[in-house]
């Protein structure tokens, strides 16, 4: 693909556009930013689908505050969504805006140090009196004291406006003032050269049920923002992002978690088993455990457990019982869980664990994104316990992804990780709807129980025991989390047939390597770099990528989506460039387990901010390994 | 949900009420000491589970049995049953994931004073509370007995063990009071070695729809022997134990001369007393009733203290409530009916649809 530019400012500077004065650019980057009383989140949202619905791509960063209610107008209160749109393929929210609404001087305050050189600046000057400076911490009002040279600034009463605007709507001044939002996404719109049509009727579709009264105001604000835009004559052009070329079929706006959602109750229908889906809340989790609950009509049963430990012993009563049996969670709950999923590990029972990770460590960041639970999956209980994992690369991915962790689950008995994380959780994506012949096959473990039947007979090839479920005749037997004798499943305590059954359970997760897709590489299957990412990363290494290989840098890219086992051809892989880079979200997790199990140095890029990687870090770091000839230890 | 078993041989299936109690005993060698109580309980188990399929016809394979950790938890071993032996105090959650997705089987929870009240203590009470349908046994021994002789959460105060040596500084918790807290829907108590009226509460145990909670006083002879003996011994019991009897007096003793009455305590307040049967008035002794909705009267049994006044054994409480597994079926059911079957392929093409 070719080199795009992000301009999407607003500069006087441009040219005077078509005869409309209307600009065709590649993609914008939109970050509203206000308290998270100010509807920031719906507001994003809201322009996001129509931007999906018109046709660009899109890719979104939604950042909120854990407390739900932090004190208005302070920097602890500031809310974000972060939208890019464009007319190609974009794998990331974008590093830095174009646009930066900021409703209060906290918004300012708080995102500023993010927003594109000479990019615009939409604030609220009704927020910016002496308590609203104060609150935010500036001492000096920063519209007079330079600190936004450079910008173009458009400083709107846009409280006062929107009290104006939606006076008809009888409503107090107070919940009037709430429509500011719907205000800066009327100015927005016609910015972008939007219709509000599709808008007003999402308004409609959000509002009309519950509140009629609040959606007249918002649809009153939307139109008073446009027309506003419209009239004053001091924006100098309007721009408008030409639709994306994606392939073609029908498309529709999804989260990570409801494609988690779908994804699971998608293995349902495969396996003709039904879903039970047991779980505590926790951030950034309980969106499944929503979407979910919302599916009694697909026989699709969800249990709201006393605790995390519940959550994950009812996914295995469930799974023990012959369903699909999952649980889903965050980091803290995952090391609650830890001993029943060694159960798990013992019994030989088809259990999905979704650990969708967040900032830690213990309660750390609930609704920062971050990728440090990997070796908690891989390595968080007590013996030799190996558990296959699995990781999404971006929101959509986690349909396929969640497929495939009860495809593995059911064919090899055993549990396996669905390690998803805040950002694609909570990220969207056009999503294009698959048709019924591209999902997977699911080959069941169908009990085709011999004479002989061993509750821990093996098949050959997969090394898989039967499962047979209670209800069955003649074929009663008892399990639990005492070692097993080989075959028979009688407990032992017997020294060799310990080791035996350790090898045992280990080679049957090791085998798995046979059964995924081999890593694909993007980009020359040779060369100086490749670039290794896995989960969330995807967006900003691929971009990155793309941008050092325009520049005429050979590097190459791949995501693994199989963290363990690795598909089997990652050591070759390794071994066809020169230097491998691990960006990740964490000191080095990956790379850790890459090292020990290939024996190569790798380097890593490593970030724990709570916040996703940005396609300019990698880039940088892309360029600092070649252009300076990284030094390479263990370079053979 | 349907079980995948095409090539099961079902004519292994037998006739539910051709069972005897070998039917029932697993090819396992027992590993509890010689002399536990836990025998006694296995065999009136295993004898009187022929009656209970019967009864209620069902085939052995659908009986399961569900153990934490602990010597209690060795149970399903023994059992001829499906059976699993799963991790210290979560047998409730196991039980539950089985059971509400589930509902043809018969499930069975053995527990411990340790594995149900102390680590397990959160499940037990939300198992209860839930109704769910399974049958909880909890072995009480008051003592940890698999770990060698530690105290446990119904260890009498001041009791001297390997980790108390100079005695607990911690009372005791009273395992039916945490039941009825709970509003379970049937609570019962027995004694390991009185087998007929350990069969009876079994069965009835088994017939009962709902949460059923059993405390079995169950002697540990190495670390805790003779816990009961002081009410449960041939010379005092009949002084010492009452047998409740549905809307019957509570009487006790030889000839059932002495009962529990209302009388008027030092305070001034009613409280329970011991009275003669024969010098009471009738109407203050107290009459039982399992099925009372309230929990007053089995709270104030269950909470008799052992020093003073003589043991309830029997039923408690046995009443009838939804099941947690009913409603949730019916949810199913009515959702269903209202949005028709979910058809996976339209459900993907709900919501905000637009063509590339
Ligand atoms: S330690 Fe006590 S409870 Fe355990 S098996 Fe021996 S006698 Fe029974």
């Amino acid at each position: 693909m070719t080199q795009k530019g992000n301009r999407g400012s607003v500069s006087p500077d441009e040219k005077s556009g078509d005869e409309n004065g209307i600009f065709e650019i590649d993609n914008v980057i939109i970050r509203f930013a206000g308290d998270s009383g100010d509807g920031i989140q719906i507001t994003g949202a809201i322009f996001s689908h129509d931007s999906a619905v018109v046709g660009h791509d899109i890719s979104t960063l939604p950042d909120f505050p854990a407390e739900i209610r932090a004190p208005a107008g302070t920097l602890a209160g500031v809310s974000s969504f972060q939208l890019n749109f464009s007319s190609y393929d974009v794998h990331t929210p974008g590093d830095r805006p174009d646009v930066l609404v900021a409703l209060n001087p906290a918004a300012l305050k708080v995102h500023l140090k993010d927003l594109k050189h000479s990019g615009t600046l939409i604030l609220n000057h009704d927020a910016f009196d002496a308590t609203g400076l104060k609150k935010a911490g500036y001492e000096l009002d920063p519209r007079n004291d330079g600190s936004l040279t450079g910008y173009q600034v458009y400083d709107f009463p846009i409280t006062n406006l929107t009290v104006a605007a939606v006076e008809s709507s009888w409503l107090s001044k107070k919940q009037a003032e709430l429509s500011k939002n719907m205000f800066t996404l009327g100015i927005i719109s016609w910015l972008y050269d939007r219709s509000l049509d599709a808008l007003v009727e999402r308004i409609e579709q959000l509002f009309s049920k519950k509140k009629p009264e609040l959606a007249e105001a918002n649809k009153l604000a939307l139109q008073a923002g446009f027309n506003f835009a419209d009239t004053v004559e001091v924006f100098t052009g309007r721009y408008r992002v030409s639709k994306a070329d994606l392939p073609p079929g029908d498309y529709k706006r999804i989260t990570g978690n409801e494609a988690t959602a779908l994804g699971f109750l998608a293995a349902s229908e495969l396996s003709g088993r039904d879903l039970f889906y047991a779980s505590y809340p926790i951030t950034p989790a309980s969106d499944i455990l929503h979407e979910l609950s919302k599916l009694r009509h697909f026989g699709v049963r969800t249990f709201q457990a006393e605790d995390e430990i519940a959550a994950m012993g009812m996914a295995l009563g469930a799974a023990w019982g012959g369903a699909l049996g999952l649980t889903g969670t965050s980091g803290p709950g995952v090391a609650l869980k830890s001993e029943f999923i060694g159960l798990a590990v013992m019994t030989e029972l088809p259990v999905v664990i979704a650990s969708i990770q967040r900032g830690g460590p213990s309660t750390g960041l609930p609704t920062k994104t971050e990728q440090a639970d990997l070796l908690q999956a891989m390595f968080g209980r007590n013996g030799e316990c190996p558990v296959p994992i699995v990781a999404p690369s971006t929101p959509g991915e986690c349909f396929e992804m969640a497929i495939e962790a009860f495809r593995i689950a059911i064919k090899y008995m055993t549990p396996v990780f669905f390690l998803s994380d805040g950002y694609l959780a909570n990220g969207s994506e056009p999503w294009r709807i698959p048709d019924q012949d591209e999902l997977p096959d699911y080959e069941h473990n169908v009990c085709s129980v011999p004479e002989d039947y061993a509750p821990y007979q093996r098949d050959a090839e997969t090394l898989a025991r039967r499962w047979v479920v209670p209800g069955m005749p003649g074929l009663e037997h008892r399990i639990g989390g005492l070692e097993k004798e080989d075959v028979t499943g009688n407990v032992s305590y017997d020294s060799e047939n310990h080791e035996r059954m350790v090898g045992i359970r280990q080679a049957k997760v090791a085998g798995i390597a046979k059964d995924i897709p081999d890593l694909v590489v993007h980009g020359p299957q040779k060369g100086d770099l490749l670039v290794l990412g896995w989960g969330s990363t995807r967006g900003a290494c691929r971009h990155a990528i793309e941008n050092a290989q325009a520049k005429g840098y050979s590097v190459a890219g791949a995501q693994l989506r199989y963290l363990n086992p690795f598909p089997k051809n990652l050591g070759q892989v390794l071994s066809n460039f020169k230097y491998v880079l691990v960006p990740e979200l964490n000191l080095g997790q990956l790379r850790l387990l890459l090292r020990a199990e290939y024996l190569v140095d790798i380097i890593g890029l490593n970030k724990v901010q709570g916040q996703p990687l940005l396609t300019s870090e990698v880039e940088e770091k892309i360029y600092q390994i070649l252009d300076q000839n990284y030094p390479r230890a263990a370079q053979a | 949900m349907s079980v995948k078993a095409e090539s099961v041989n079902t004519s292994k299936s037998k006739a539910s009420s051709s069972y005897t109690k070998k039917d029932f005993t697993s090819d396992q060698n027992i590993r509890w000491c010689p002399g536990c109580g836990d025998y006694s309980i296995l065999a009136q188990m295993q004898r009187v589970m022929p009656e209970i399929c019967e009864e209620m016809d069902i085939p052995k394979e659908n009986i399961v049995f569900v153990s934490g950790i602990g010597c209690s938890s060795r149970f399903p071993y023994y059992m001829n049953n499906y059976g699993f032996h799963t991790i210290h105090g979560r047998a409730p959650t196991i039980a539950t994931g089985l059971r509400v997705s589930r509902p043809d089987l018969q499930v069975w929870i053995v527990t411990g004073d340790g594995d149900g009240l102390s680590i397990g203590g959160n499940h037990l009470m939300h198992c209860l509370r839930r109704n769910i349908d399974v049958k909880i046994l909890l072995f009480n021994n008051r003592i940890y007995g698999l770990t060698k002789g530690q105290y446990s959460p119904t260890s009498e105060m001041g009791k001297k063990t390997k980790s108390s040596p100079f005695g607990t500084i911690e009372k005791p918790i009273n395992p039916l009071s945490i039941a009825i807290a709970s509003k379970a829907s049937f609570i019962a108590r027995a004694v390991d070695t009185d087998a007929t009226n350990l069969r009876d509460i079994l069965l009835k145990t088994a017939r009962h729809r709902g949460s059923a909670f059993v405390e079995i006083l169950q002697n540990c002879n190495v670390f805790n022997d003779k816990a009961f003996s002081s009410f449960t011994d041939k010379t005092v019991k009949e002084d010492r134990l009452i047998y409740l009897k549905d809307k019957e007096p509570i009487t006790f003793g030889k000839n059932q001369e002495k009962a529990l009455a209302m009388v008027t305590g030092e305070s001034g307040l009613k409280e329970v007393g011991i009275v003669n049967t024969n010098e009471a008035d009738v109407a203050d002794i107290l009459v039982h009733d399992e099925s009372s909705p309230g929990t007053a009267l089995a709270f104030l049994l269950a909470q008799l203290d052992e020093a003073e006044y003589p043991v309830p054994l029997g039923v408690f409480r046995n009443i009838s409530k939804p099941l947690y597994g009913e409603l949730l079926d019916e949810q199913i059911t009515e959702v269903t009916n209202q949005k028709g079957k979910g058809e996976f392929f339209e459900h993907l093409r709900s919501g905000d649809i637009w063509t590339v």
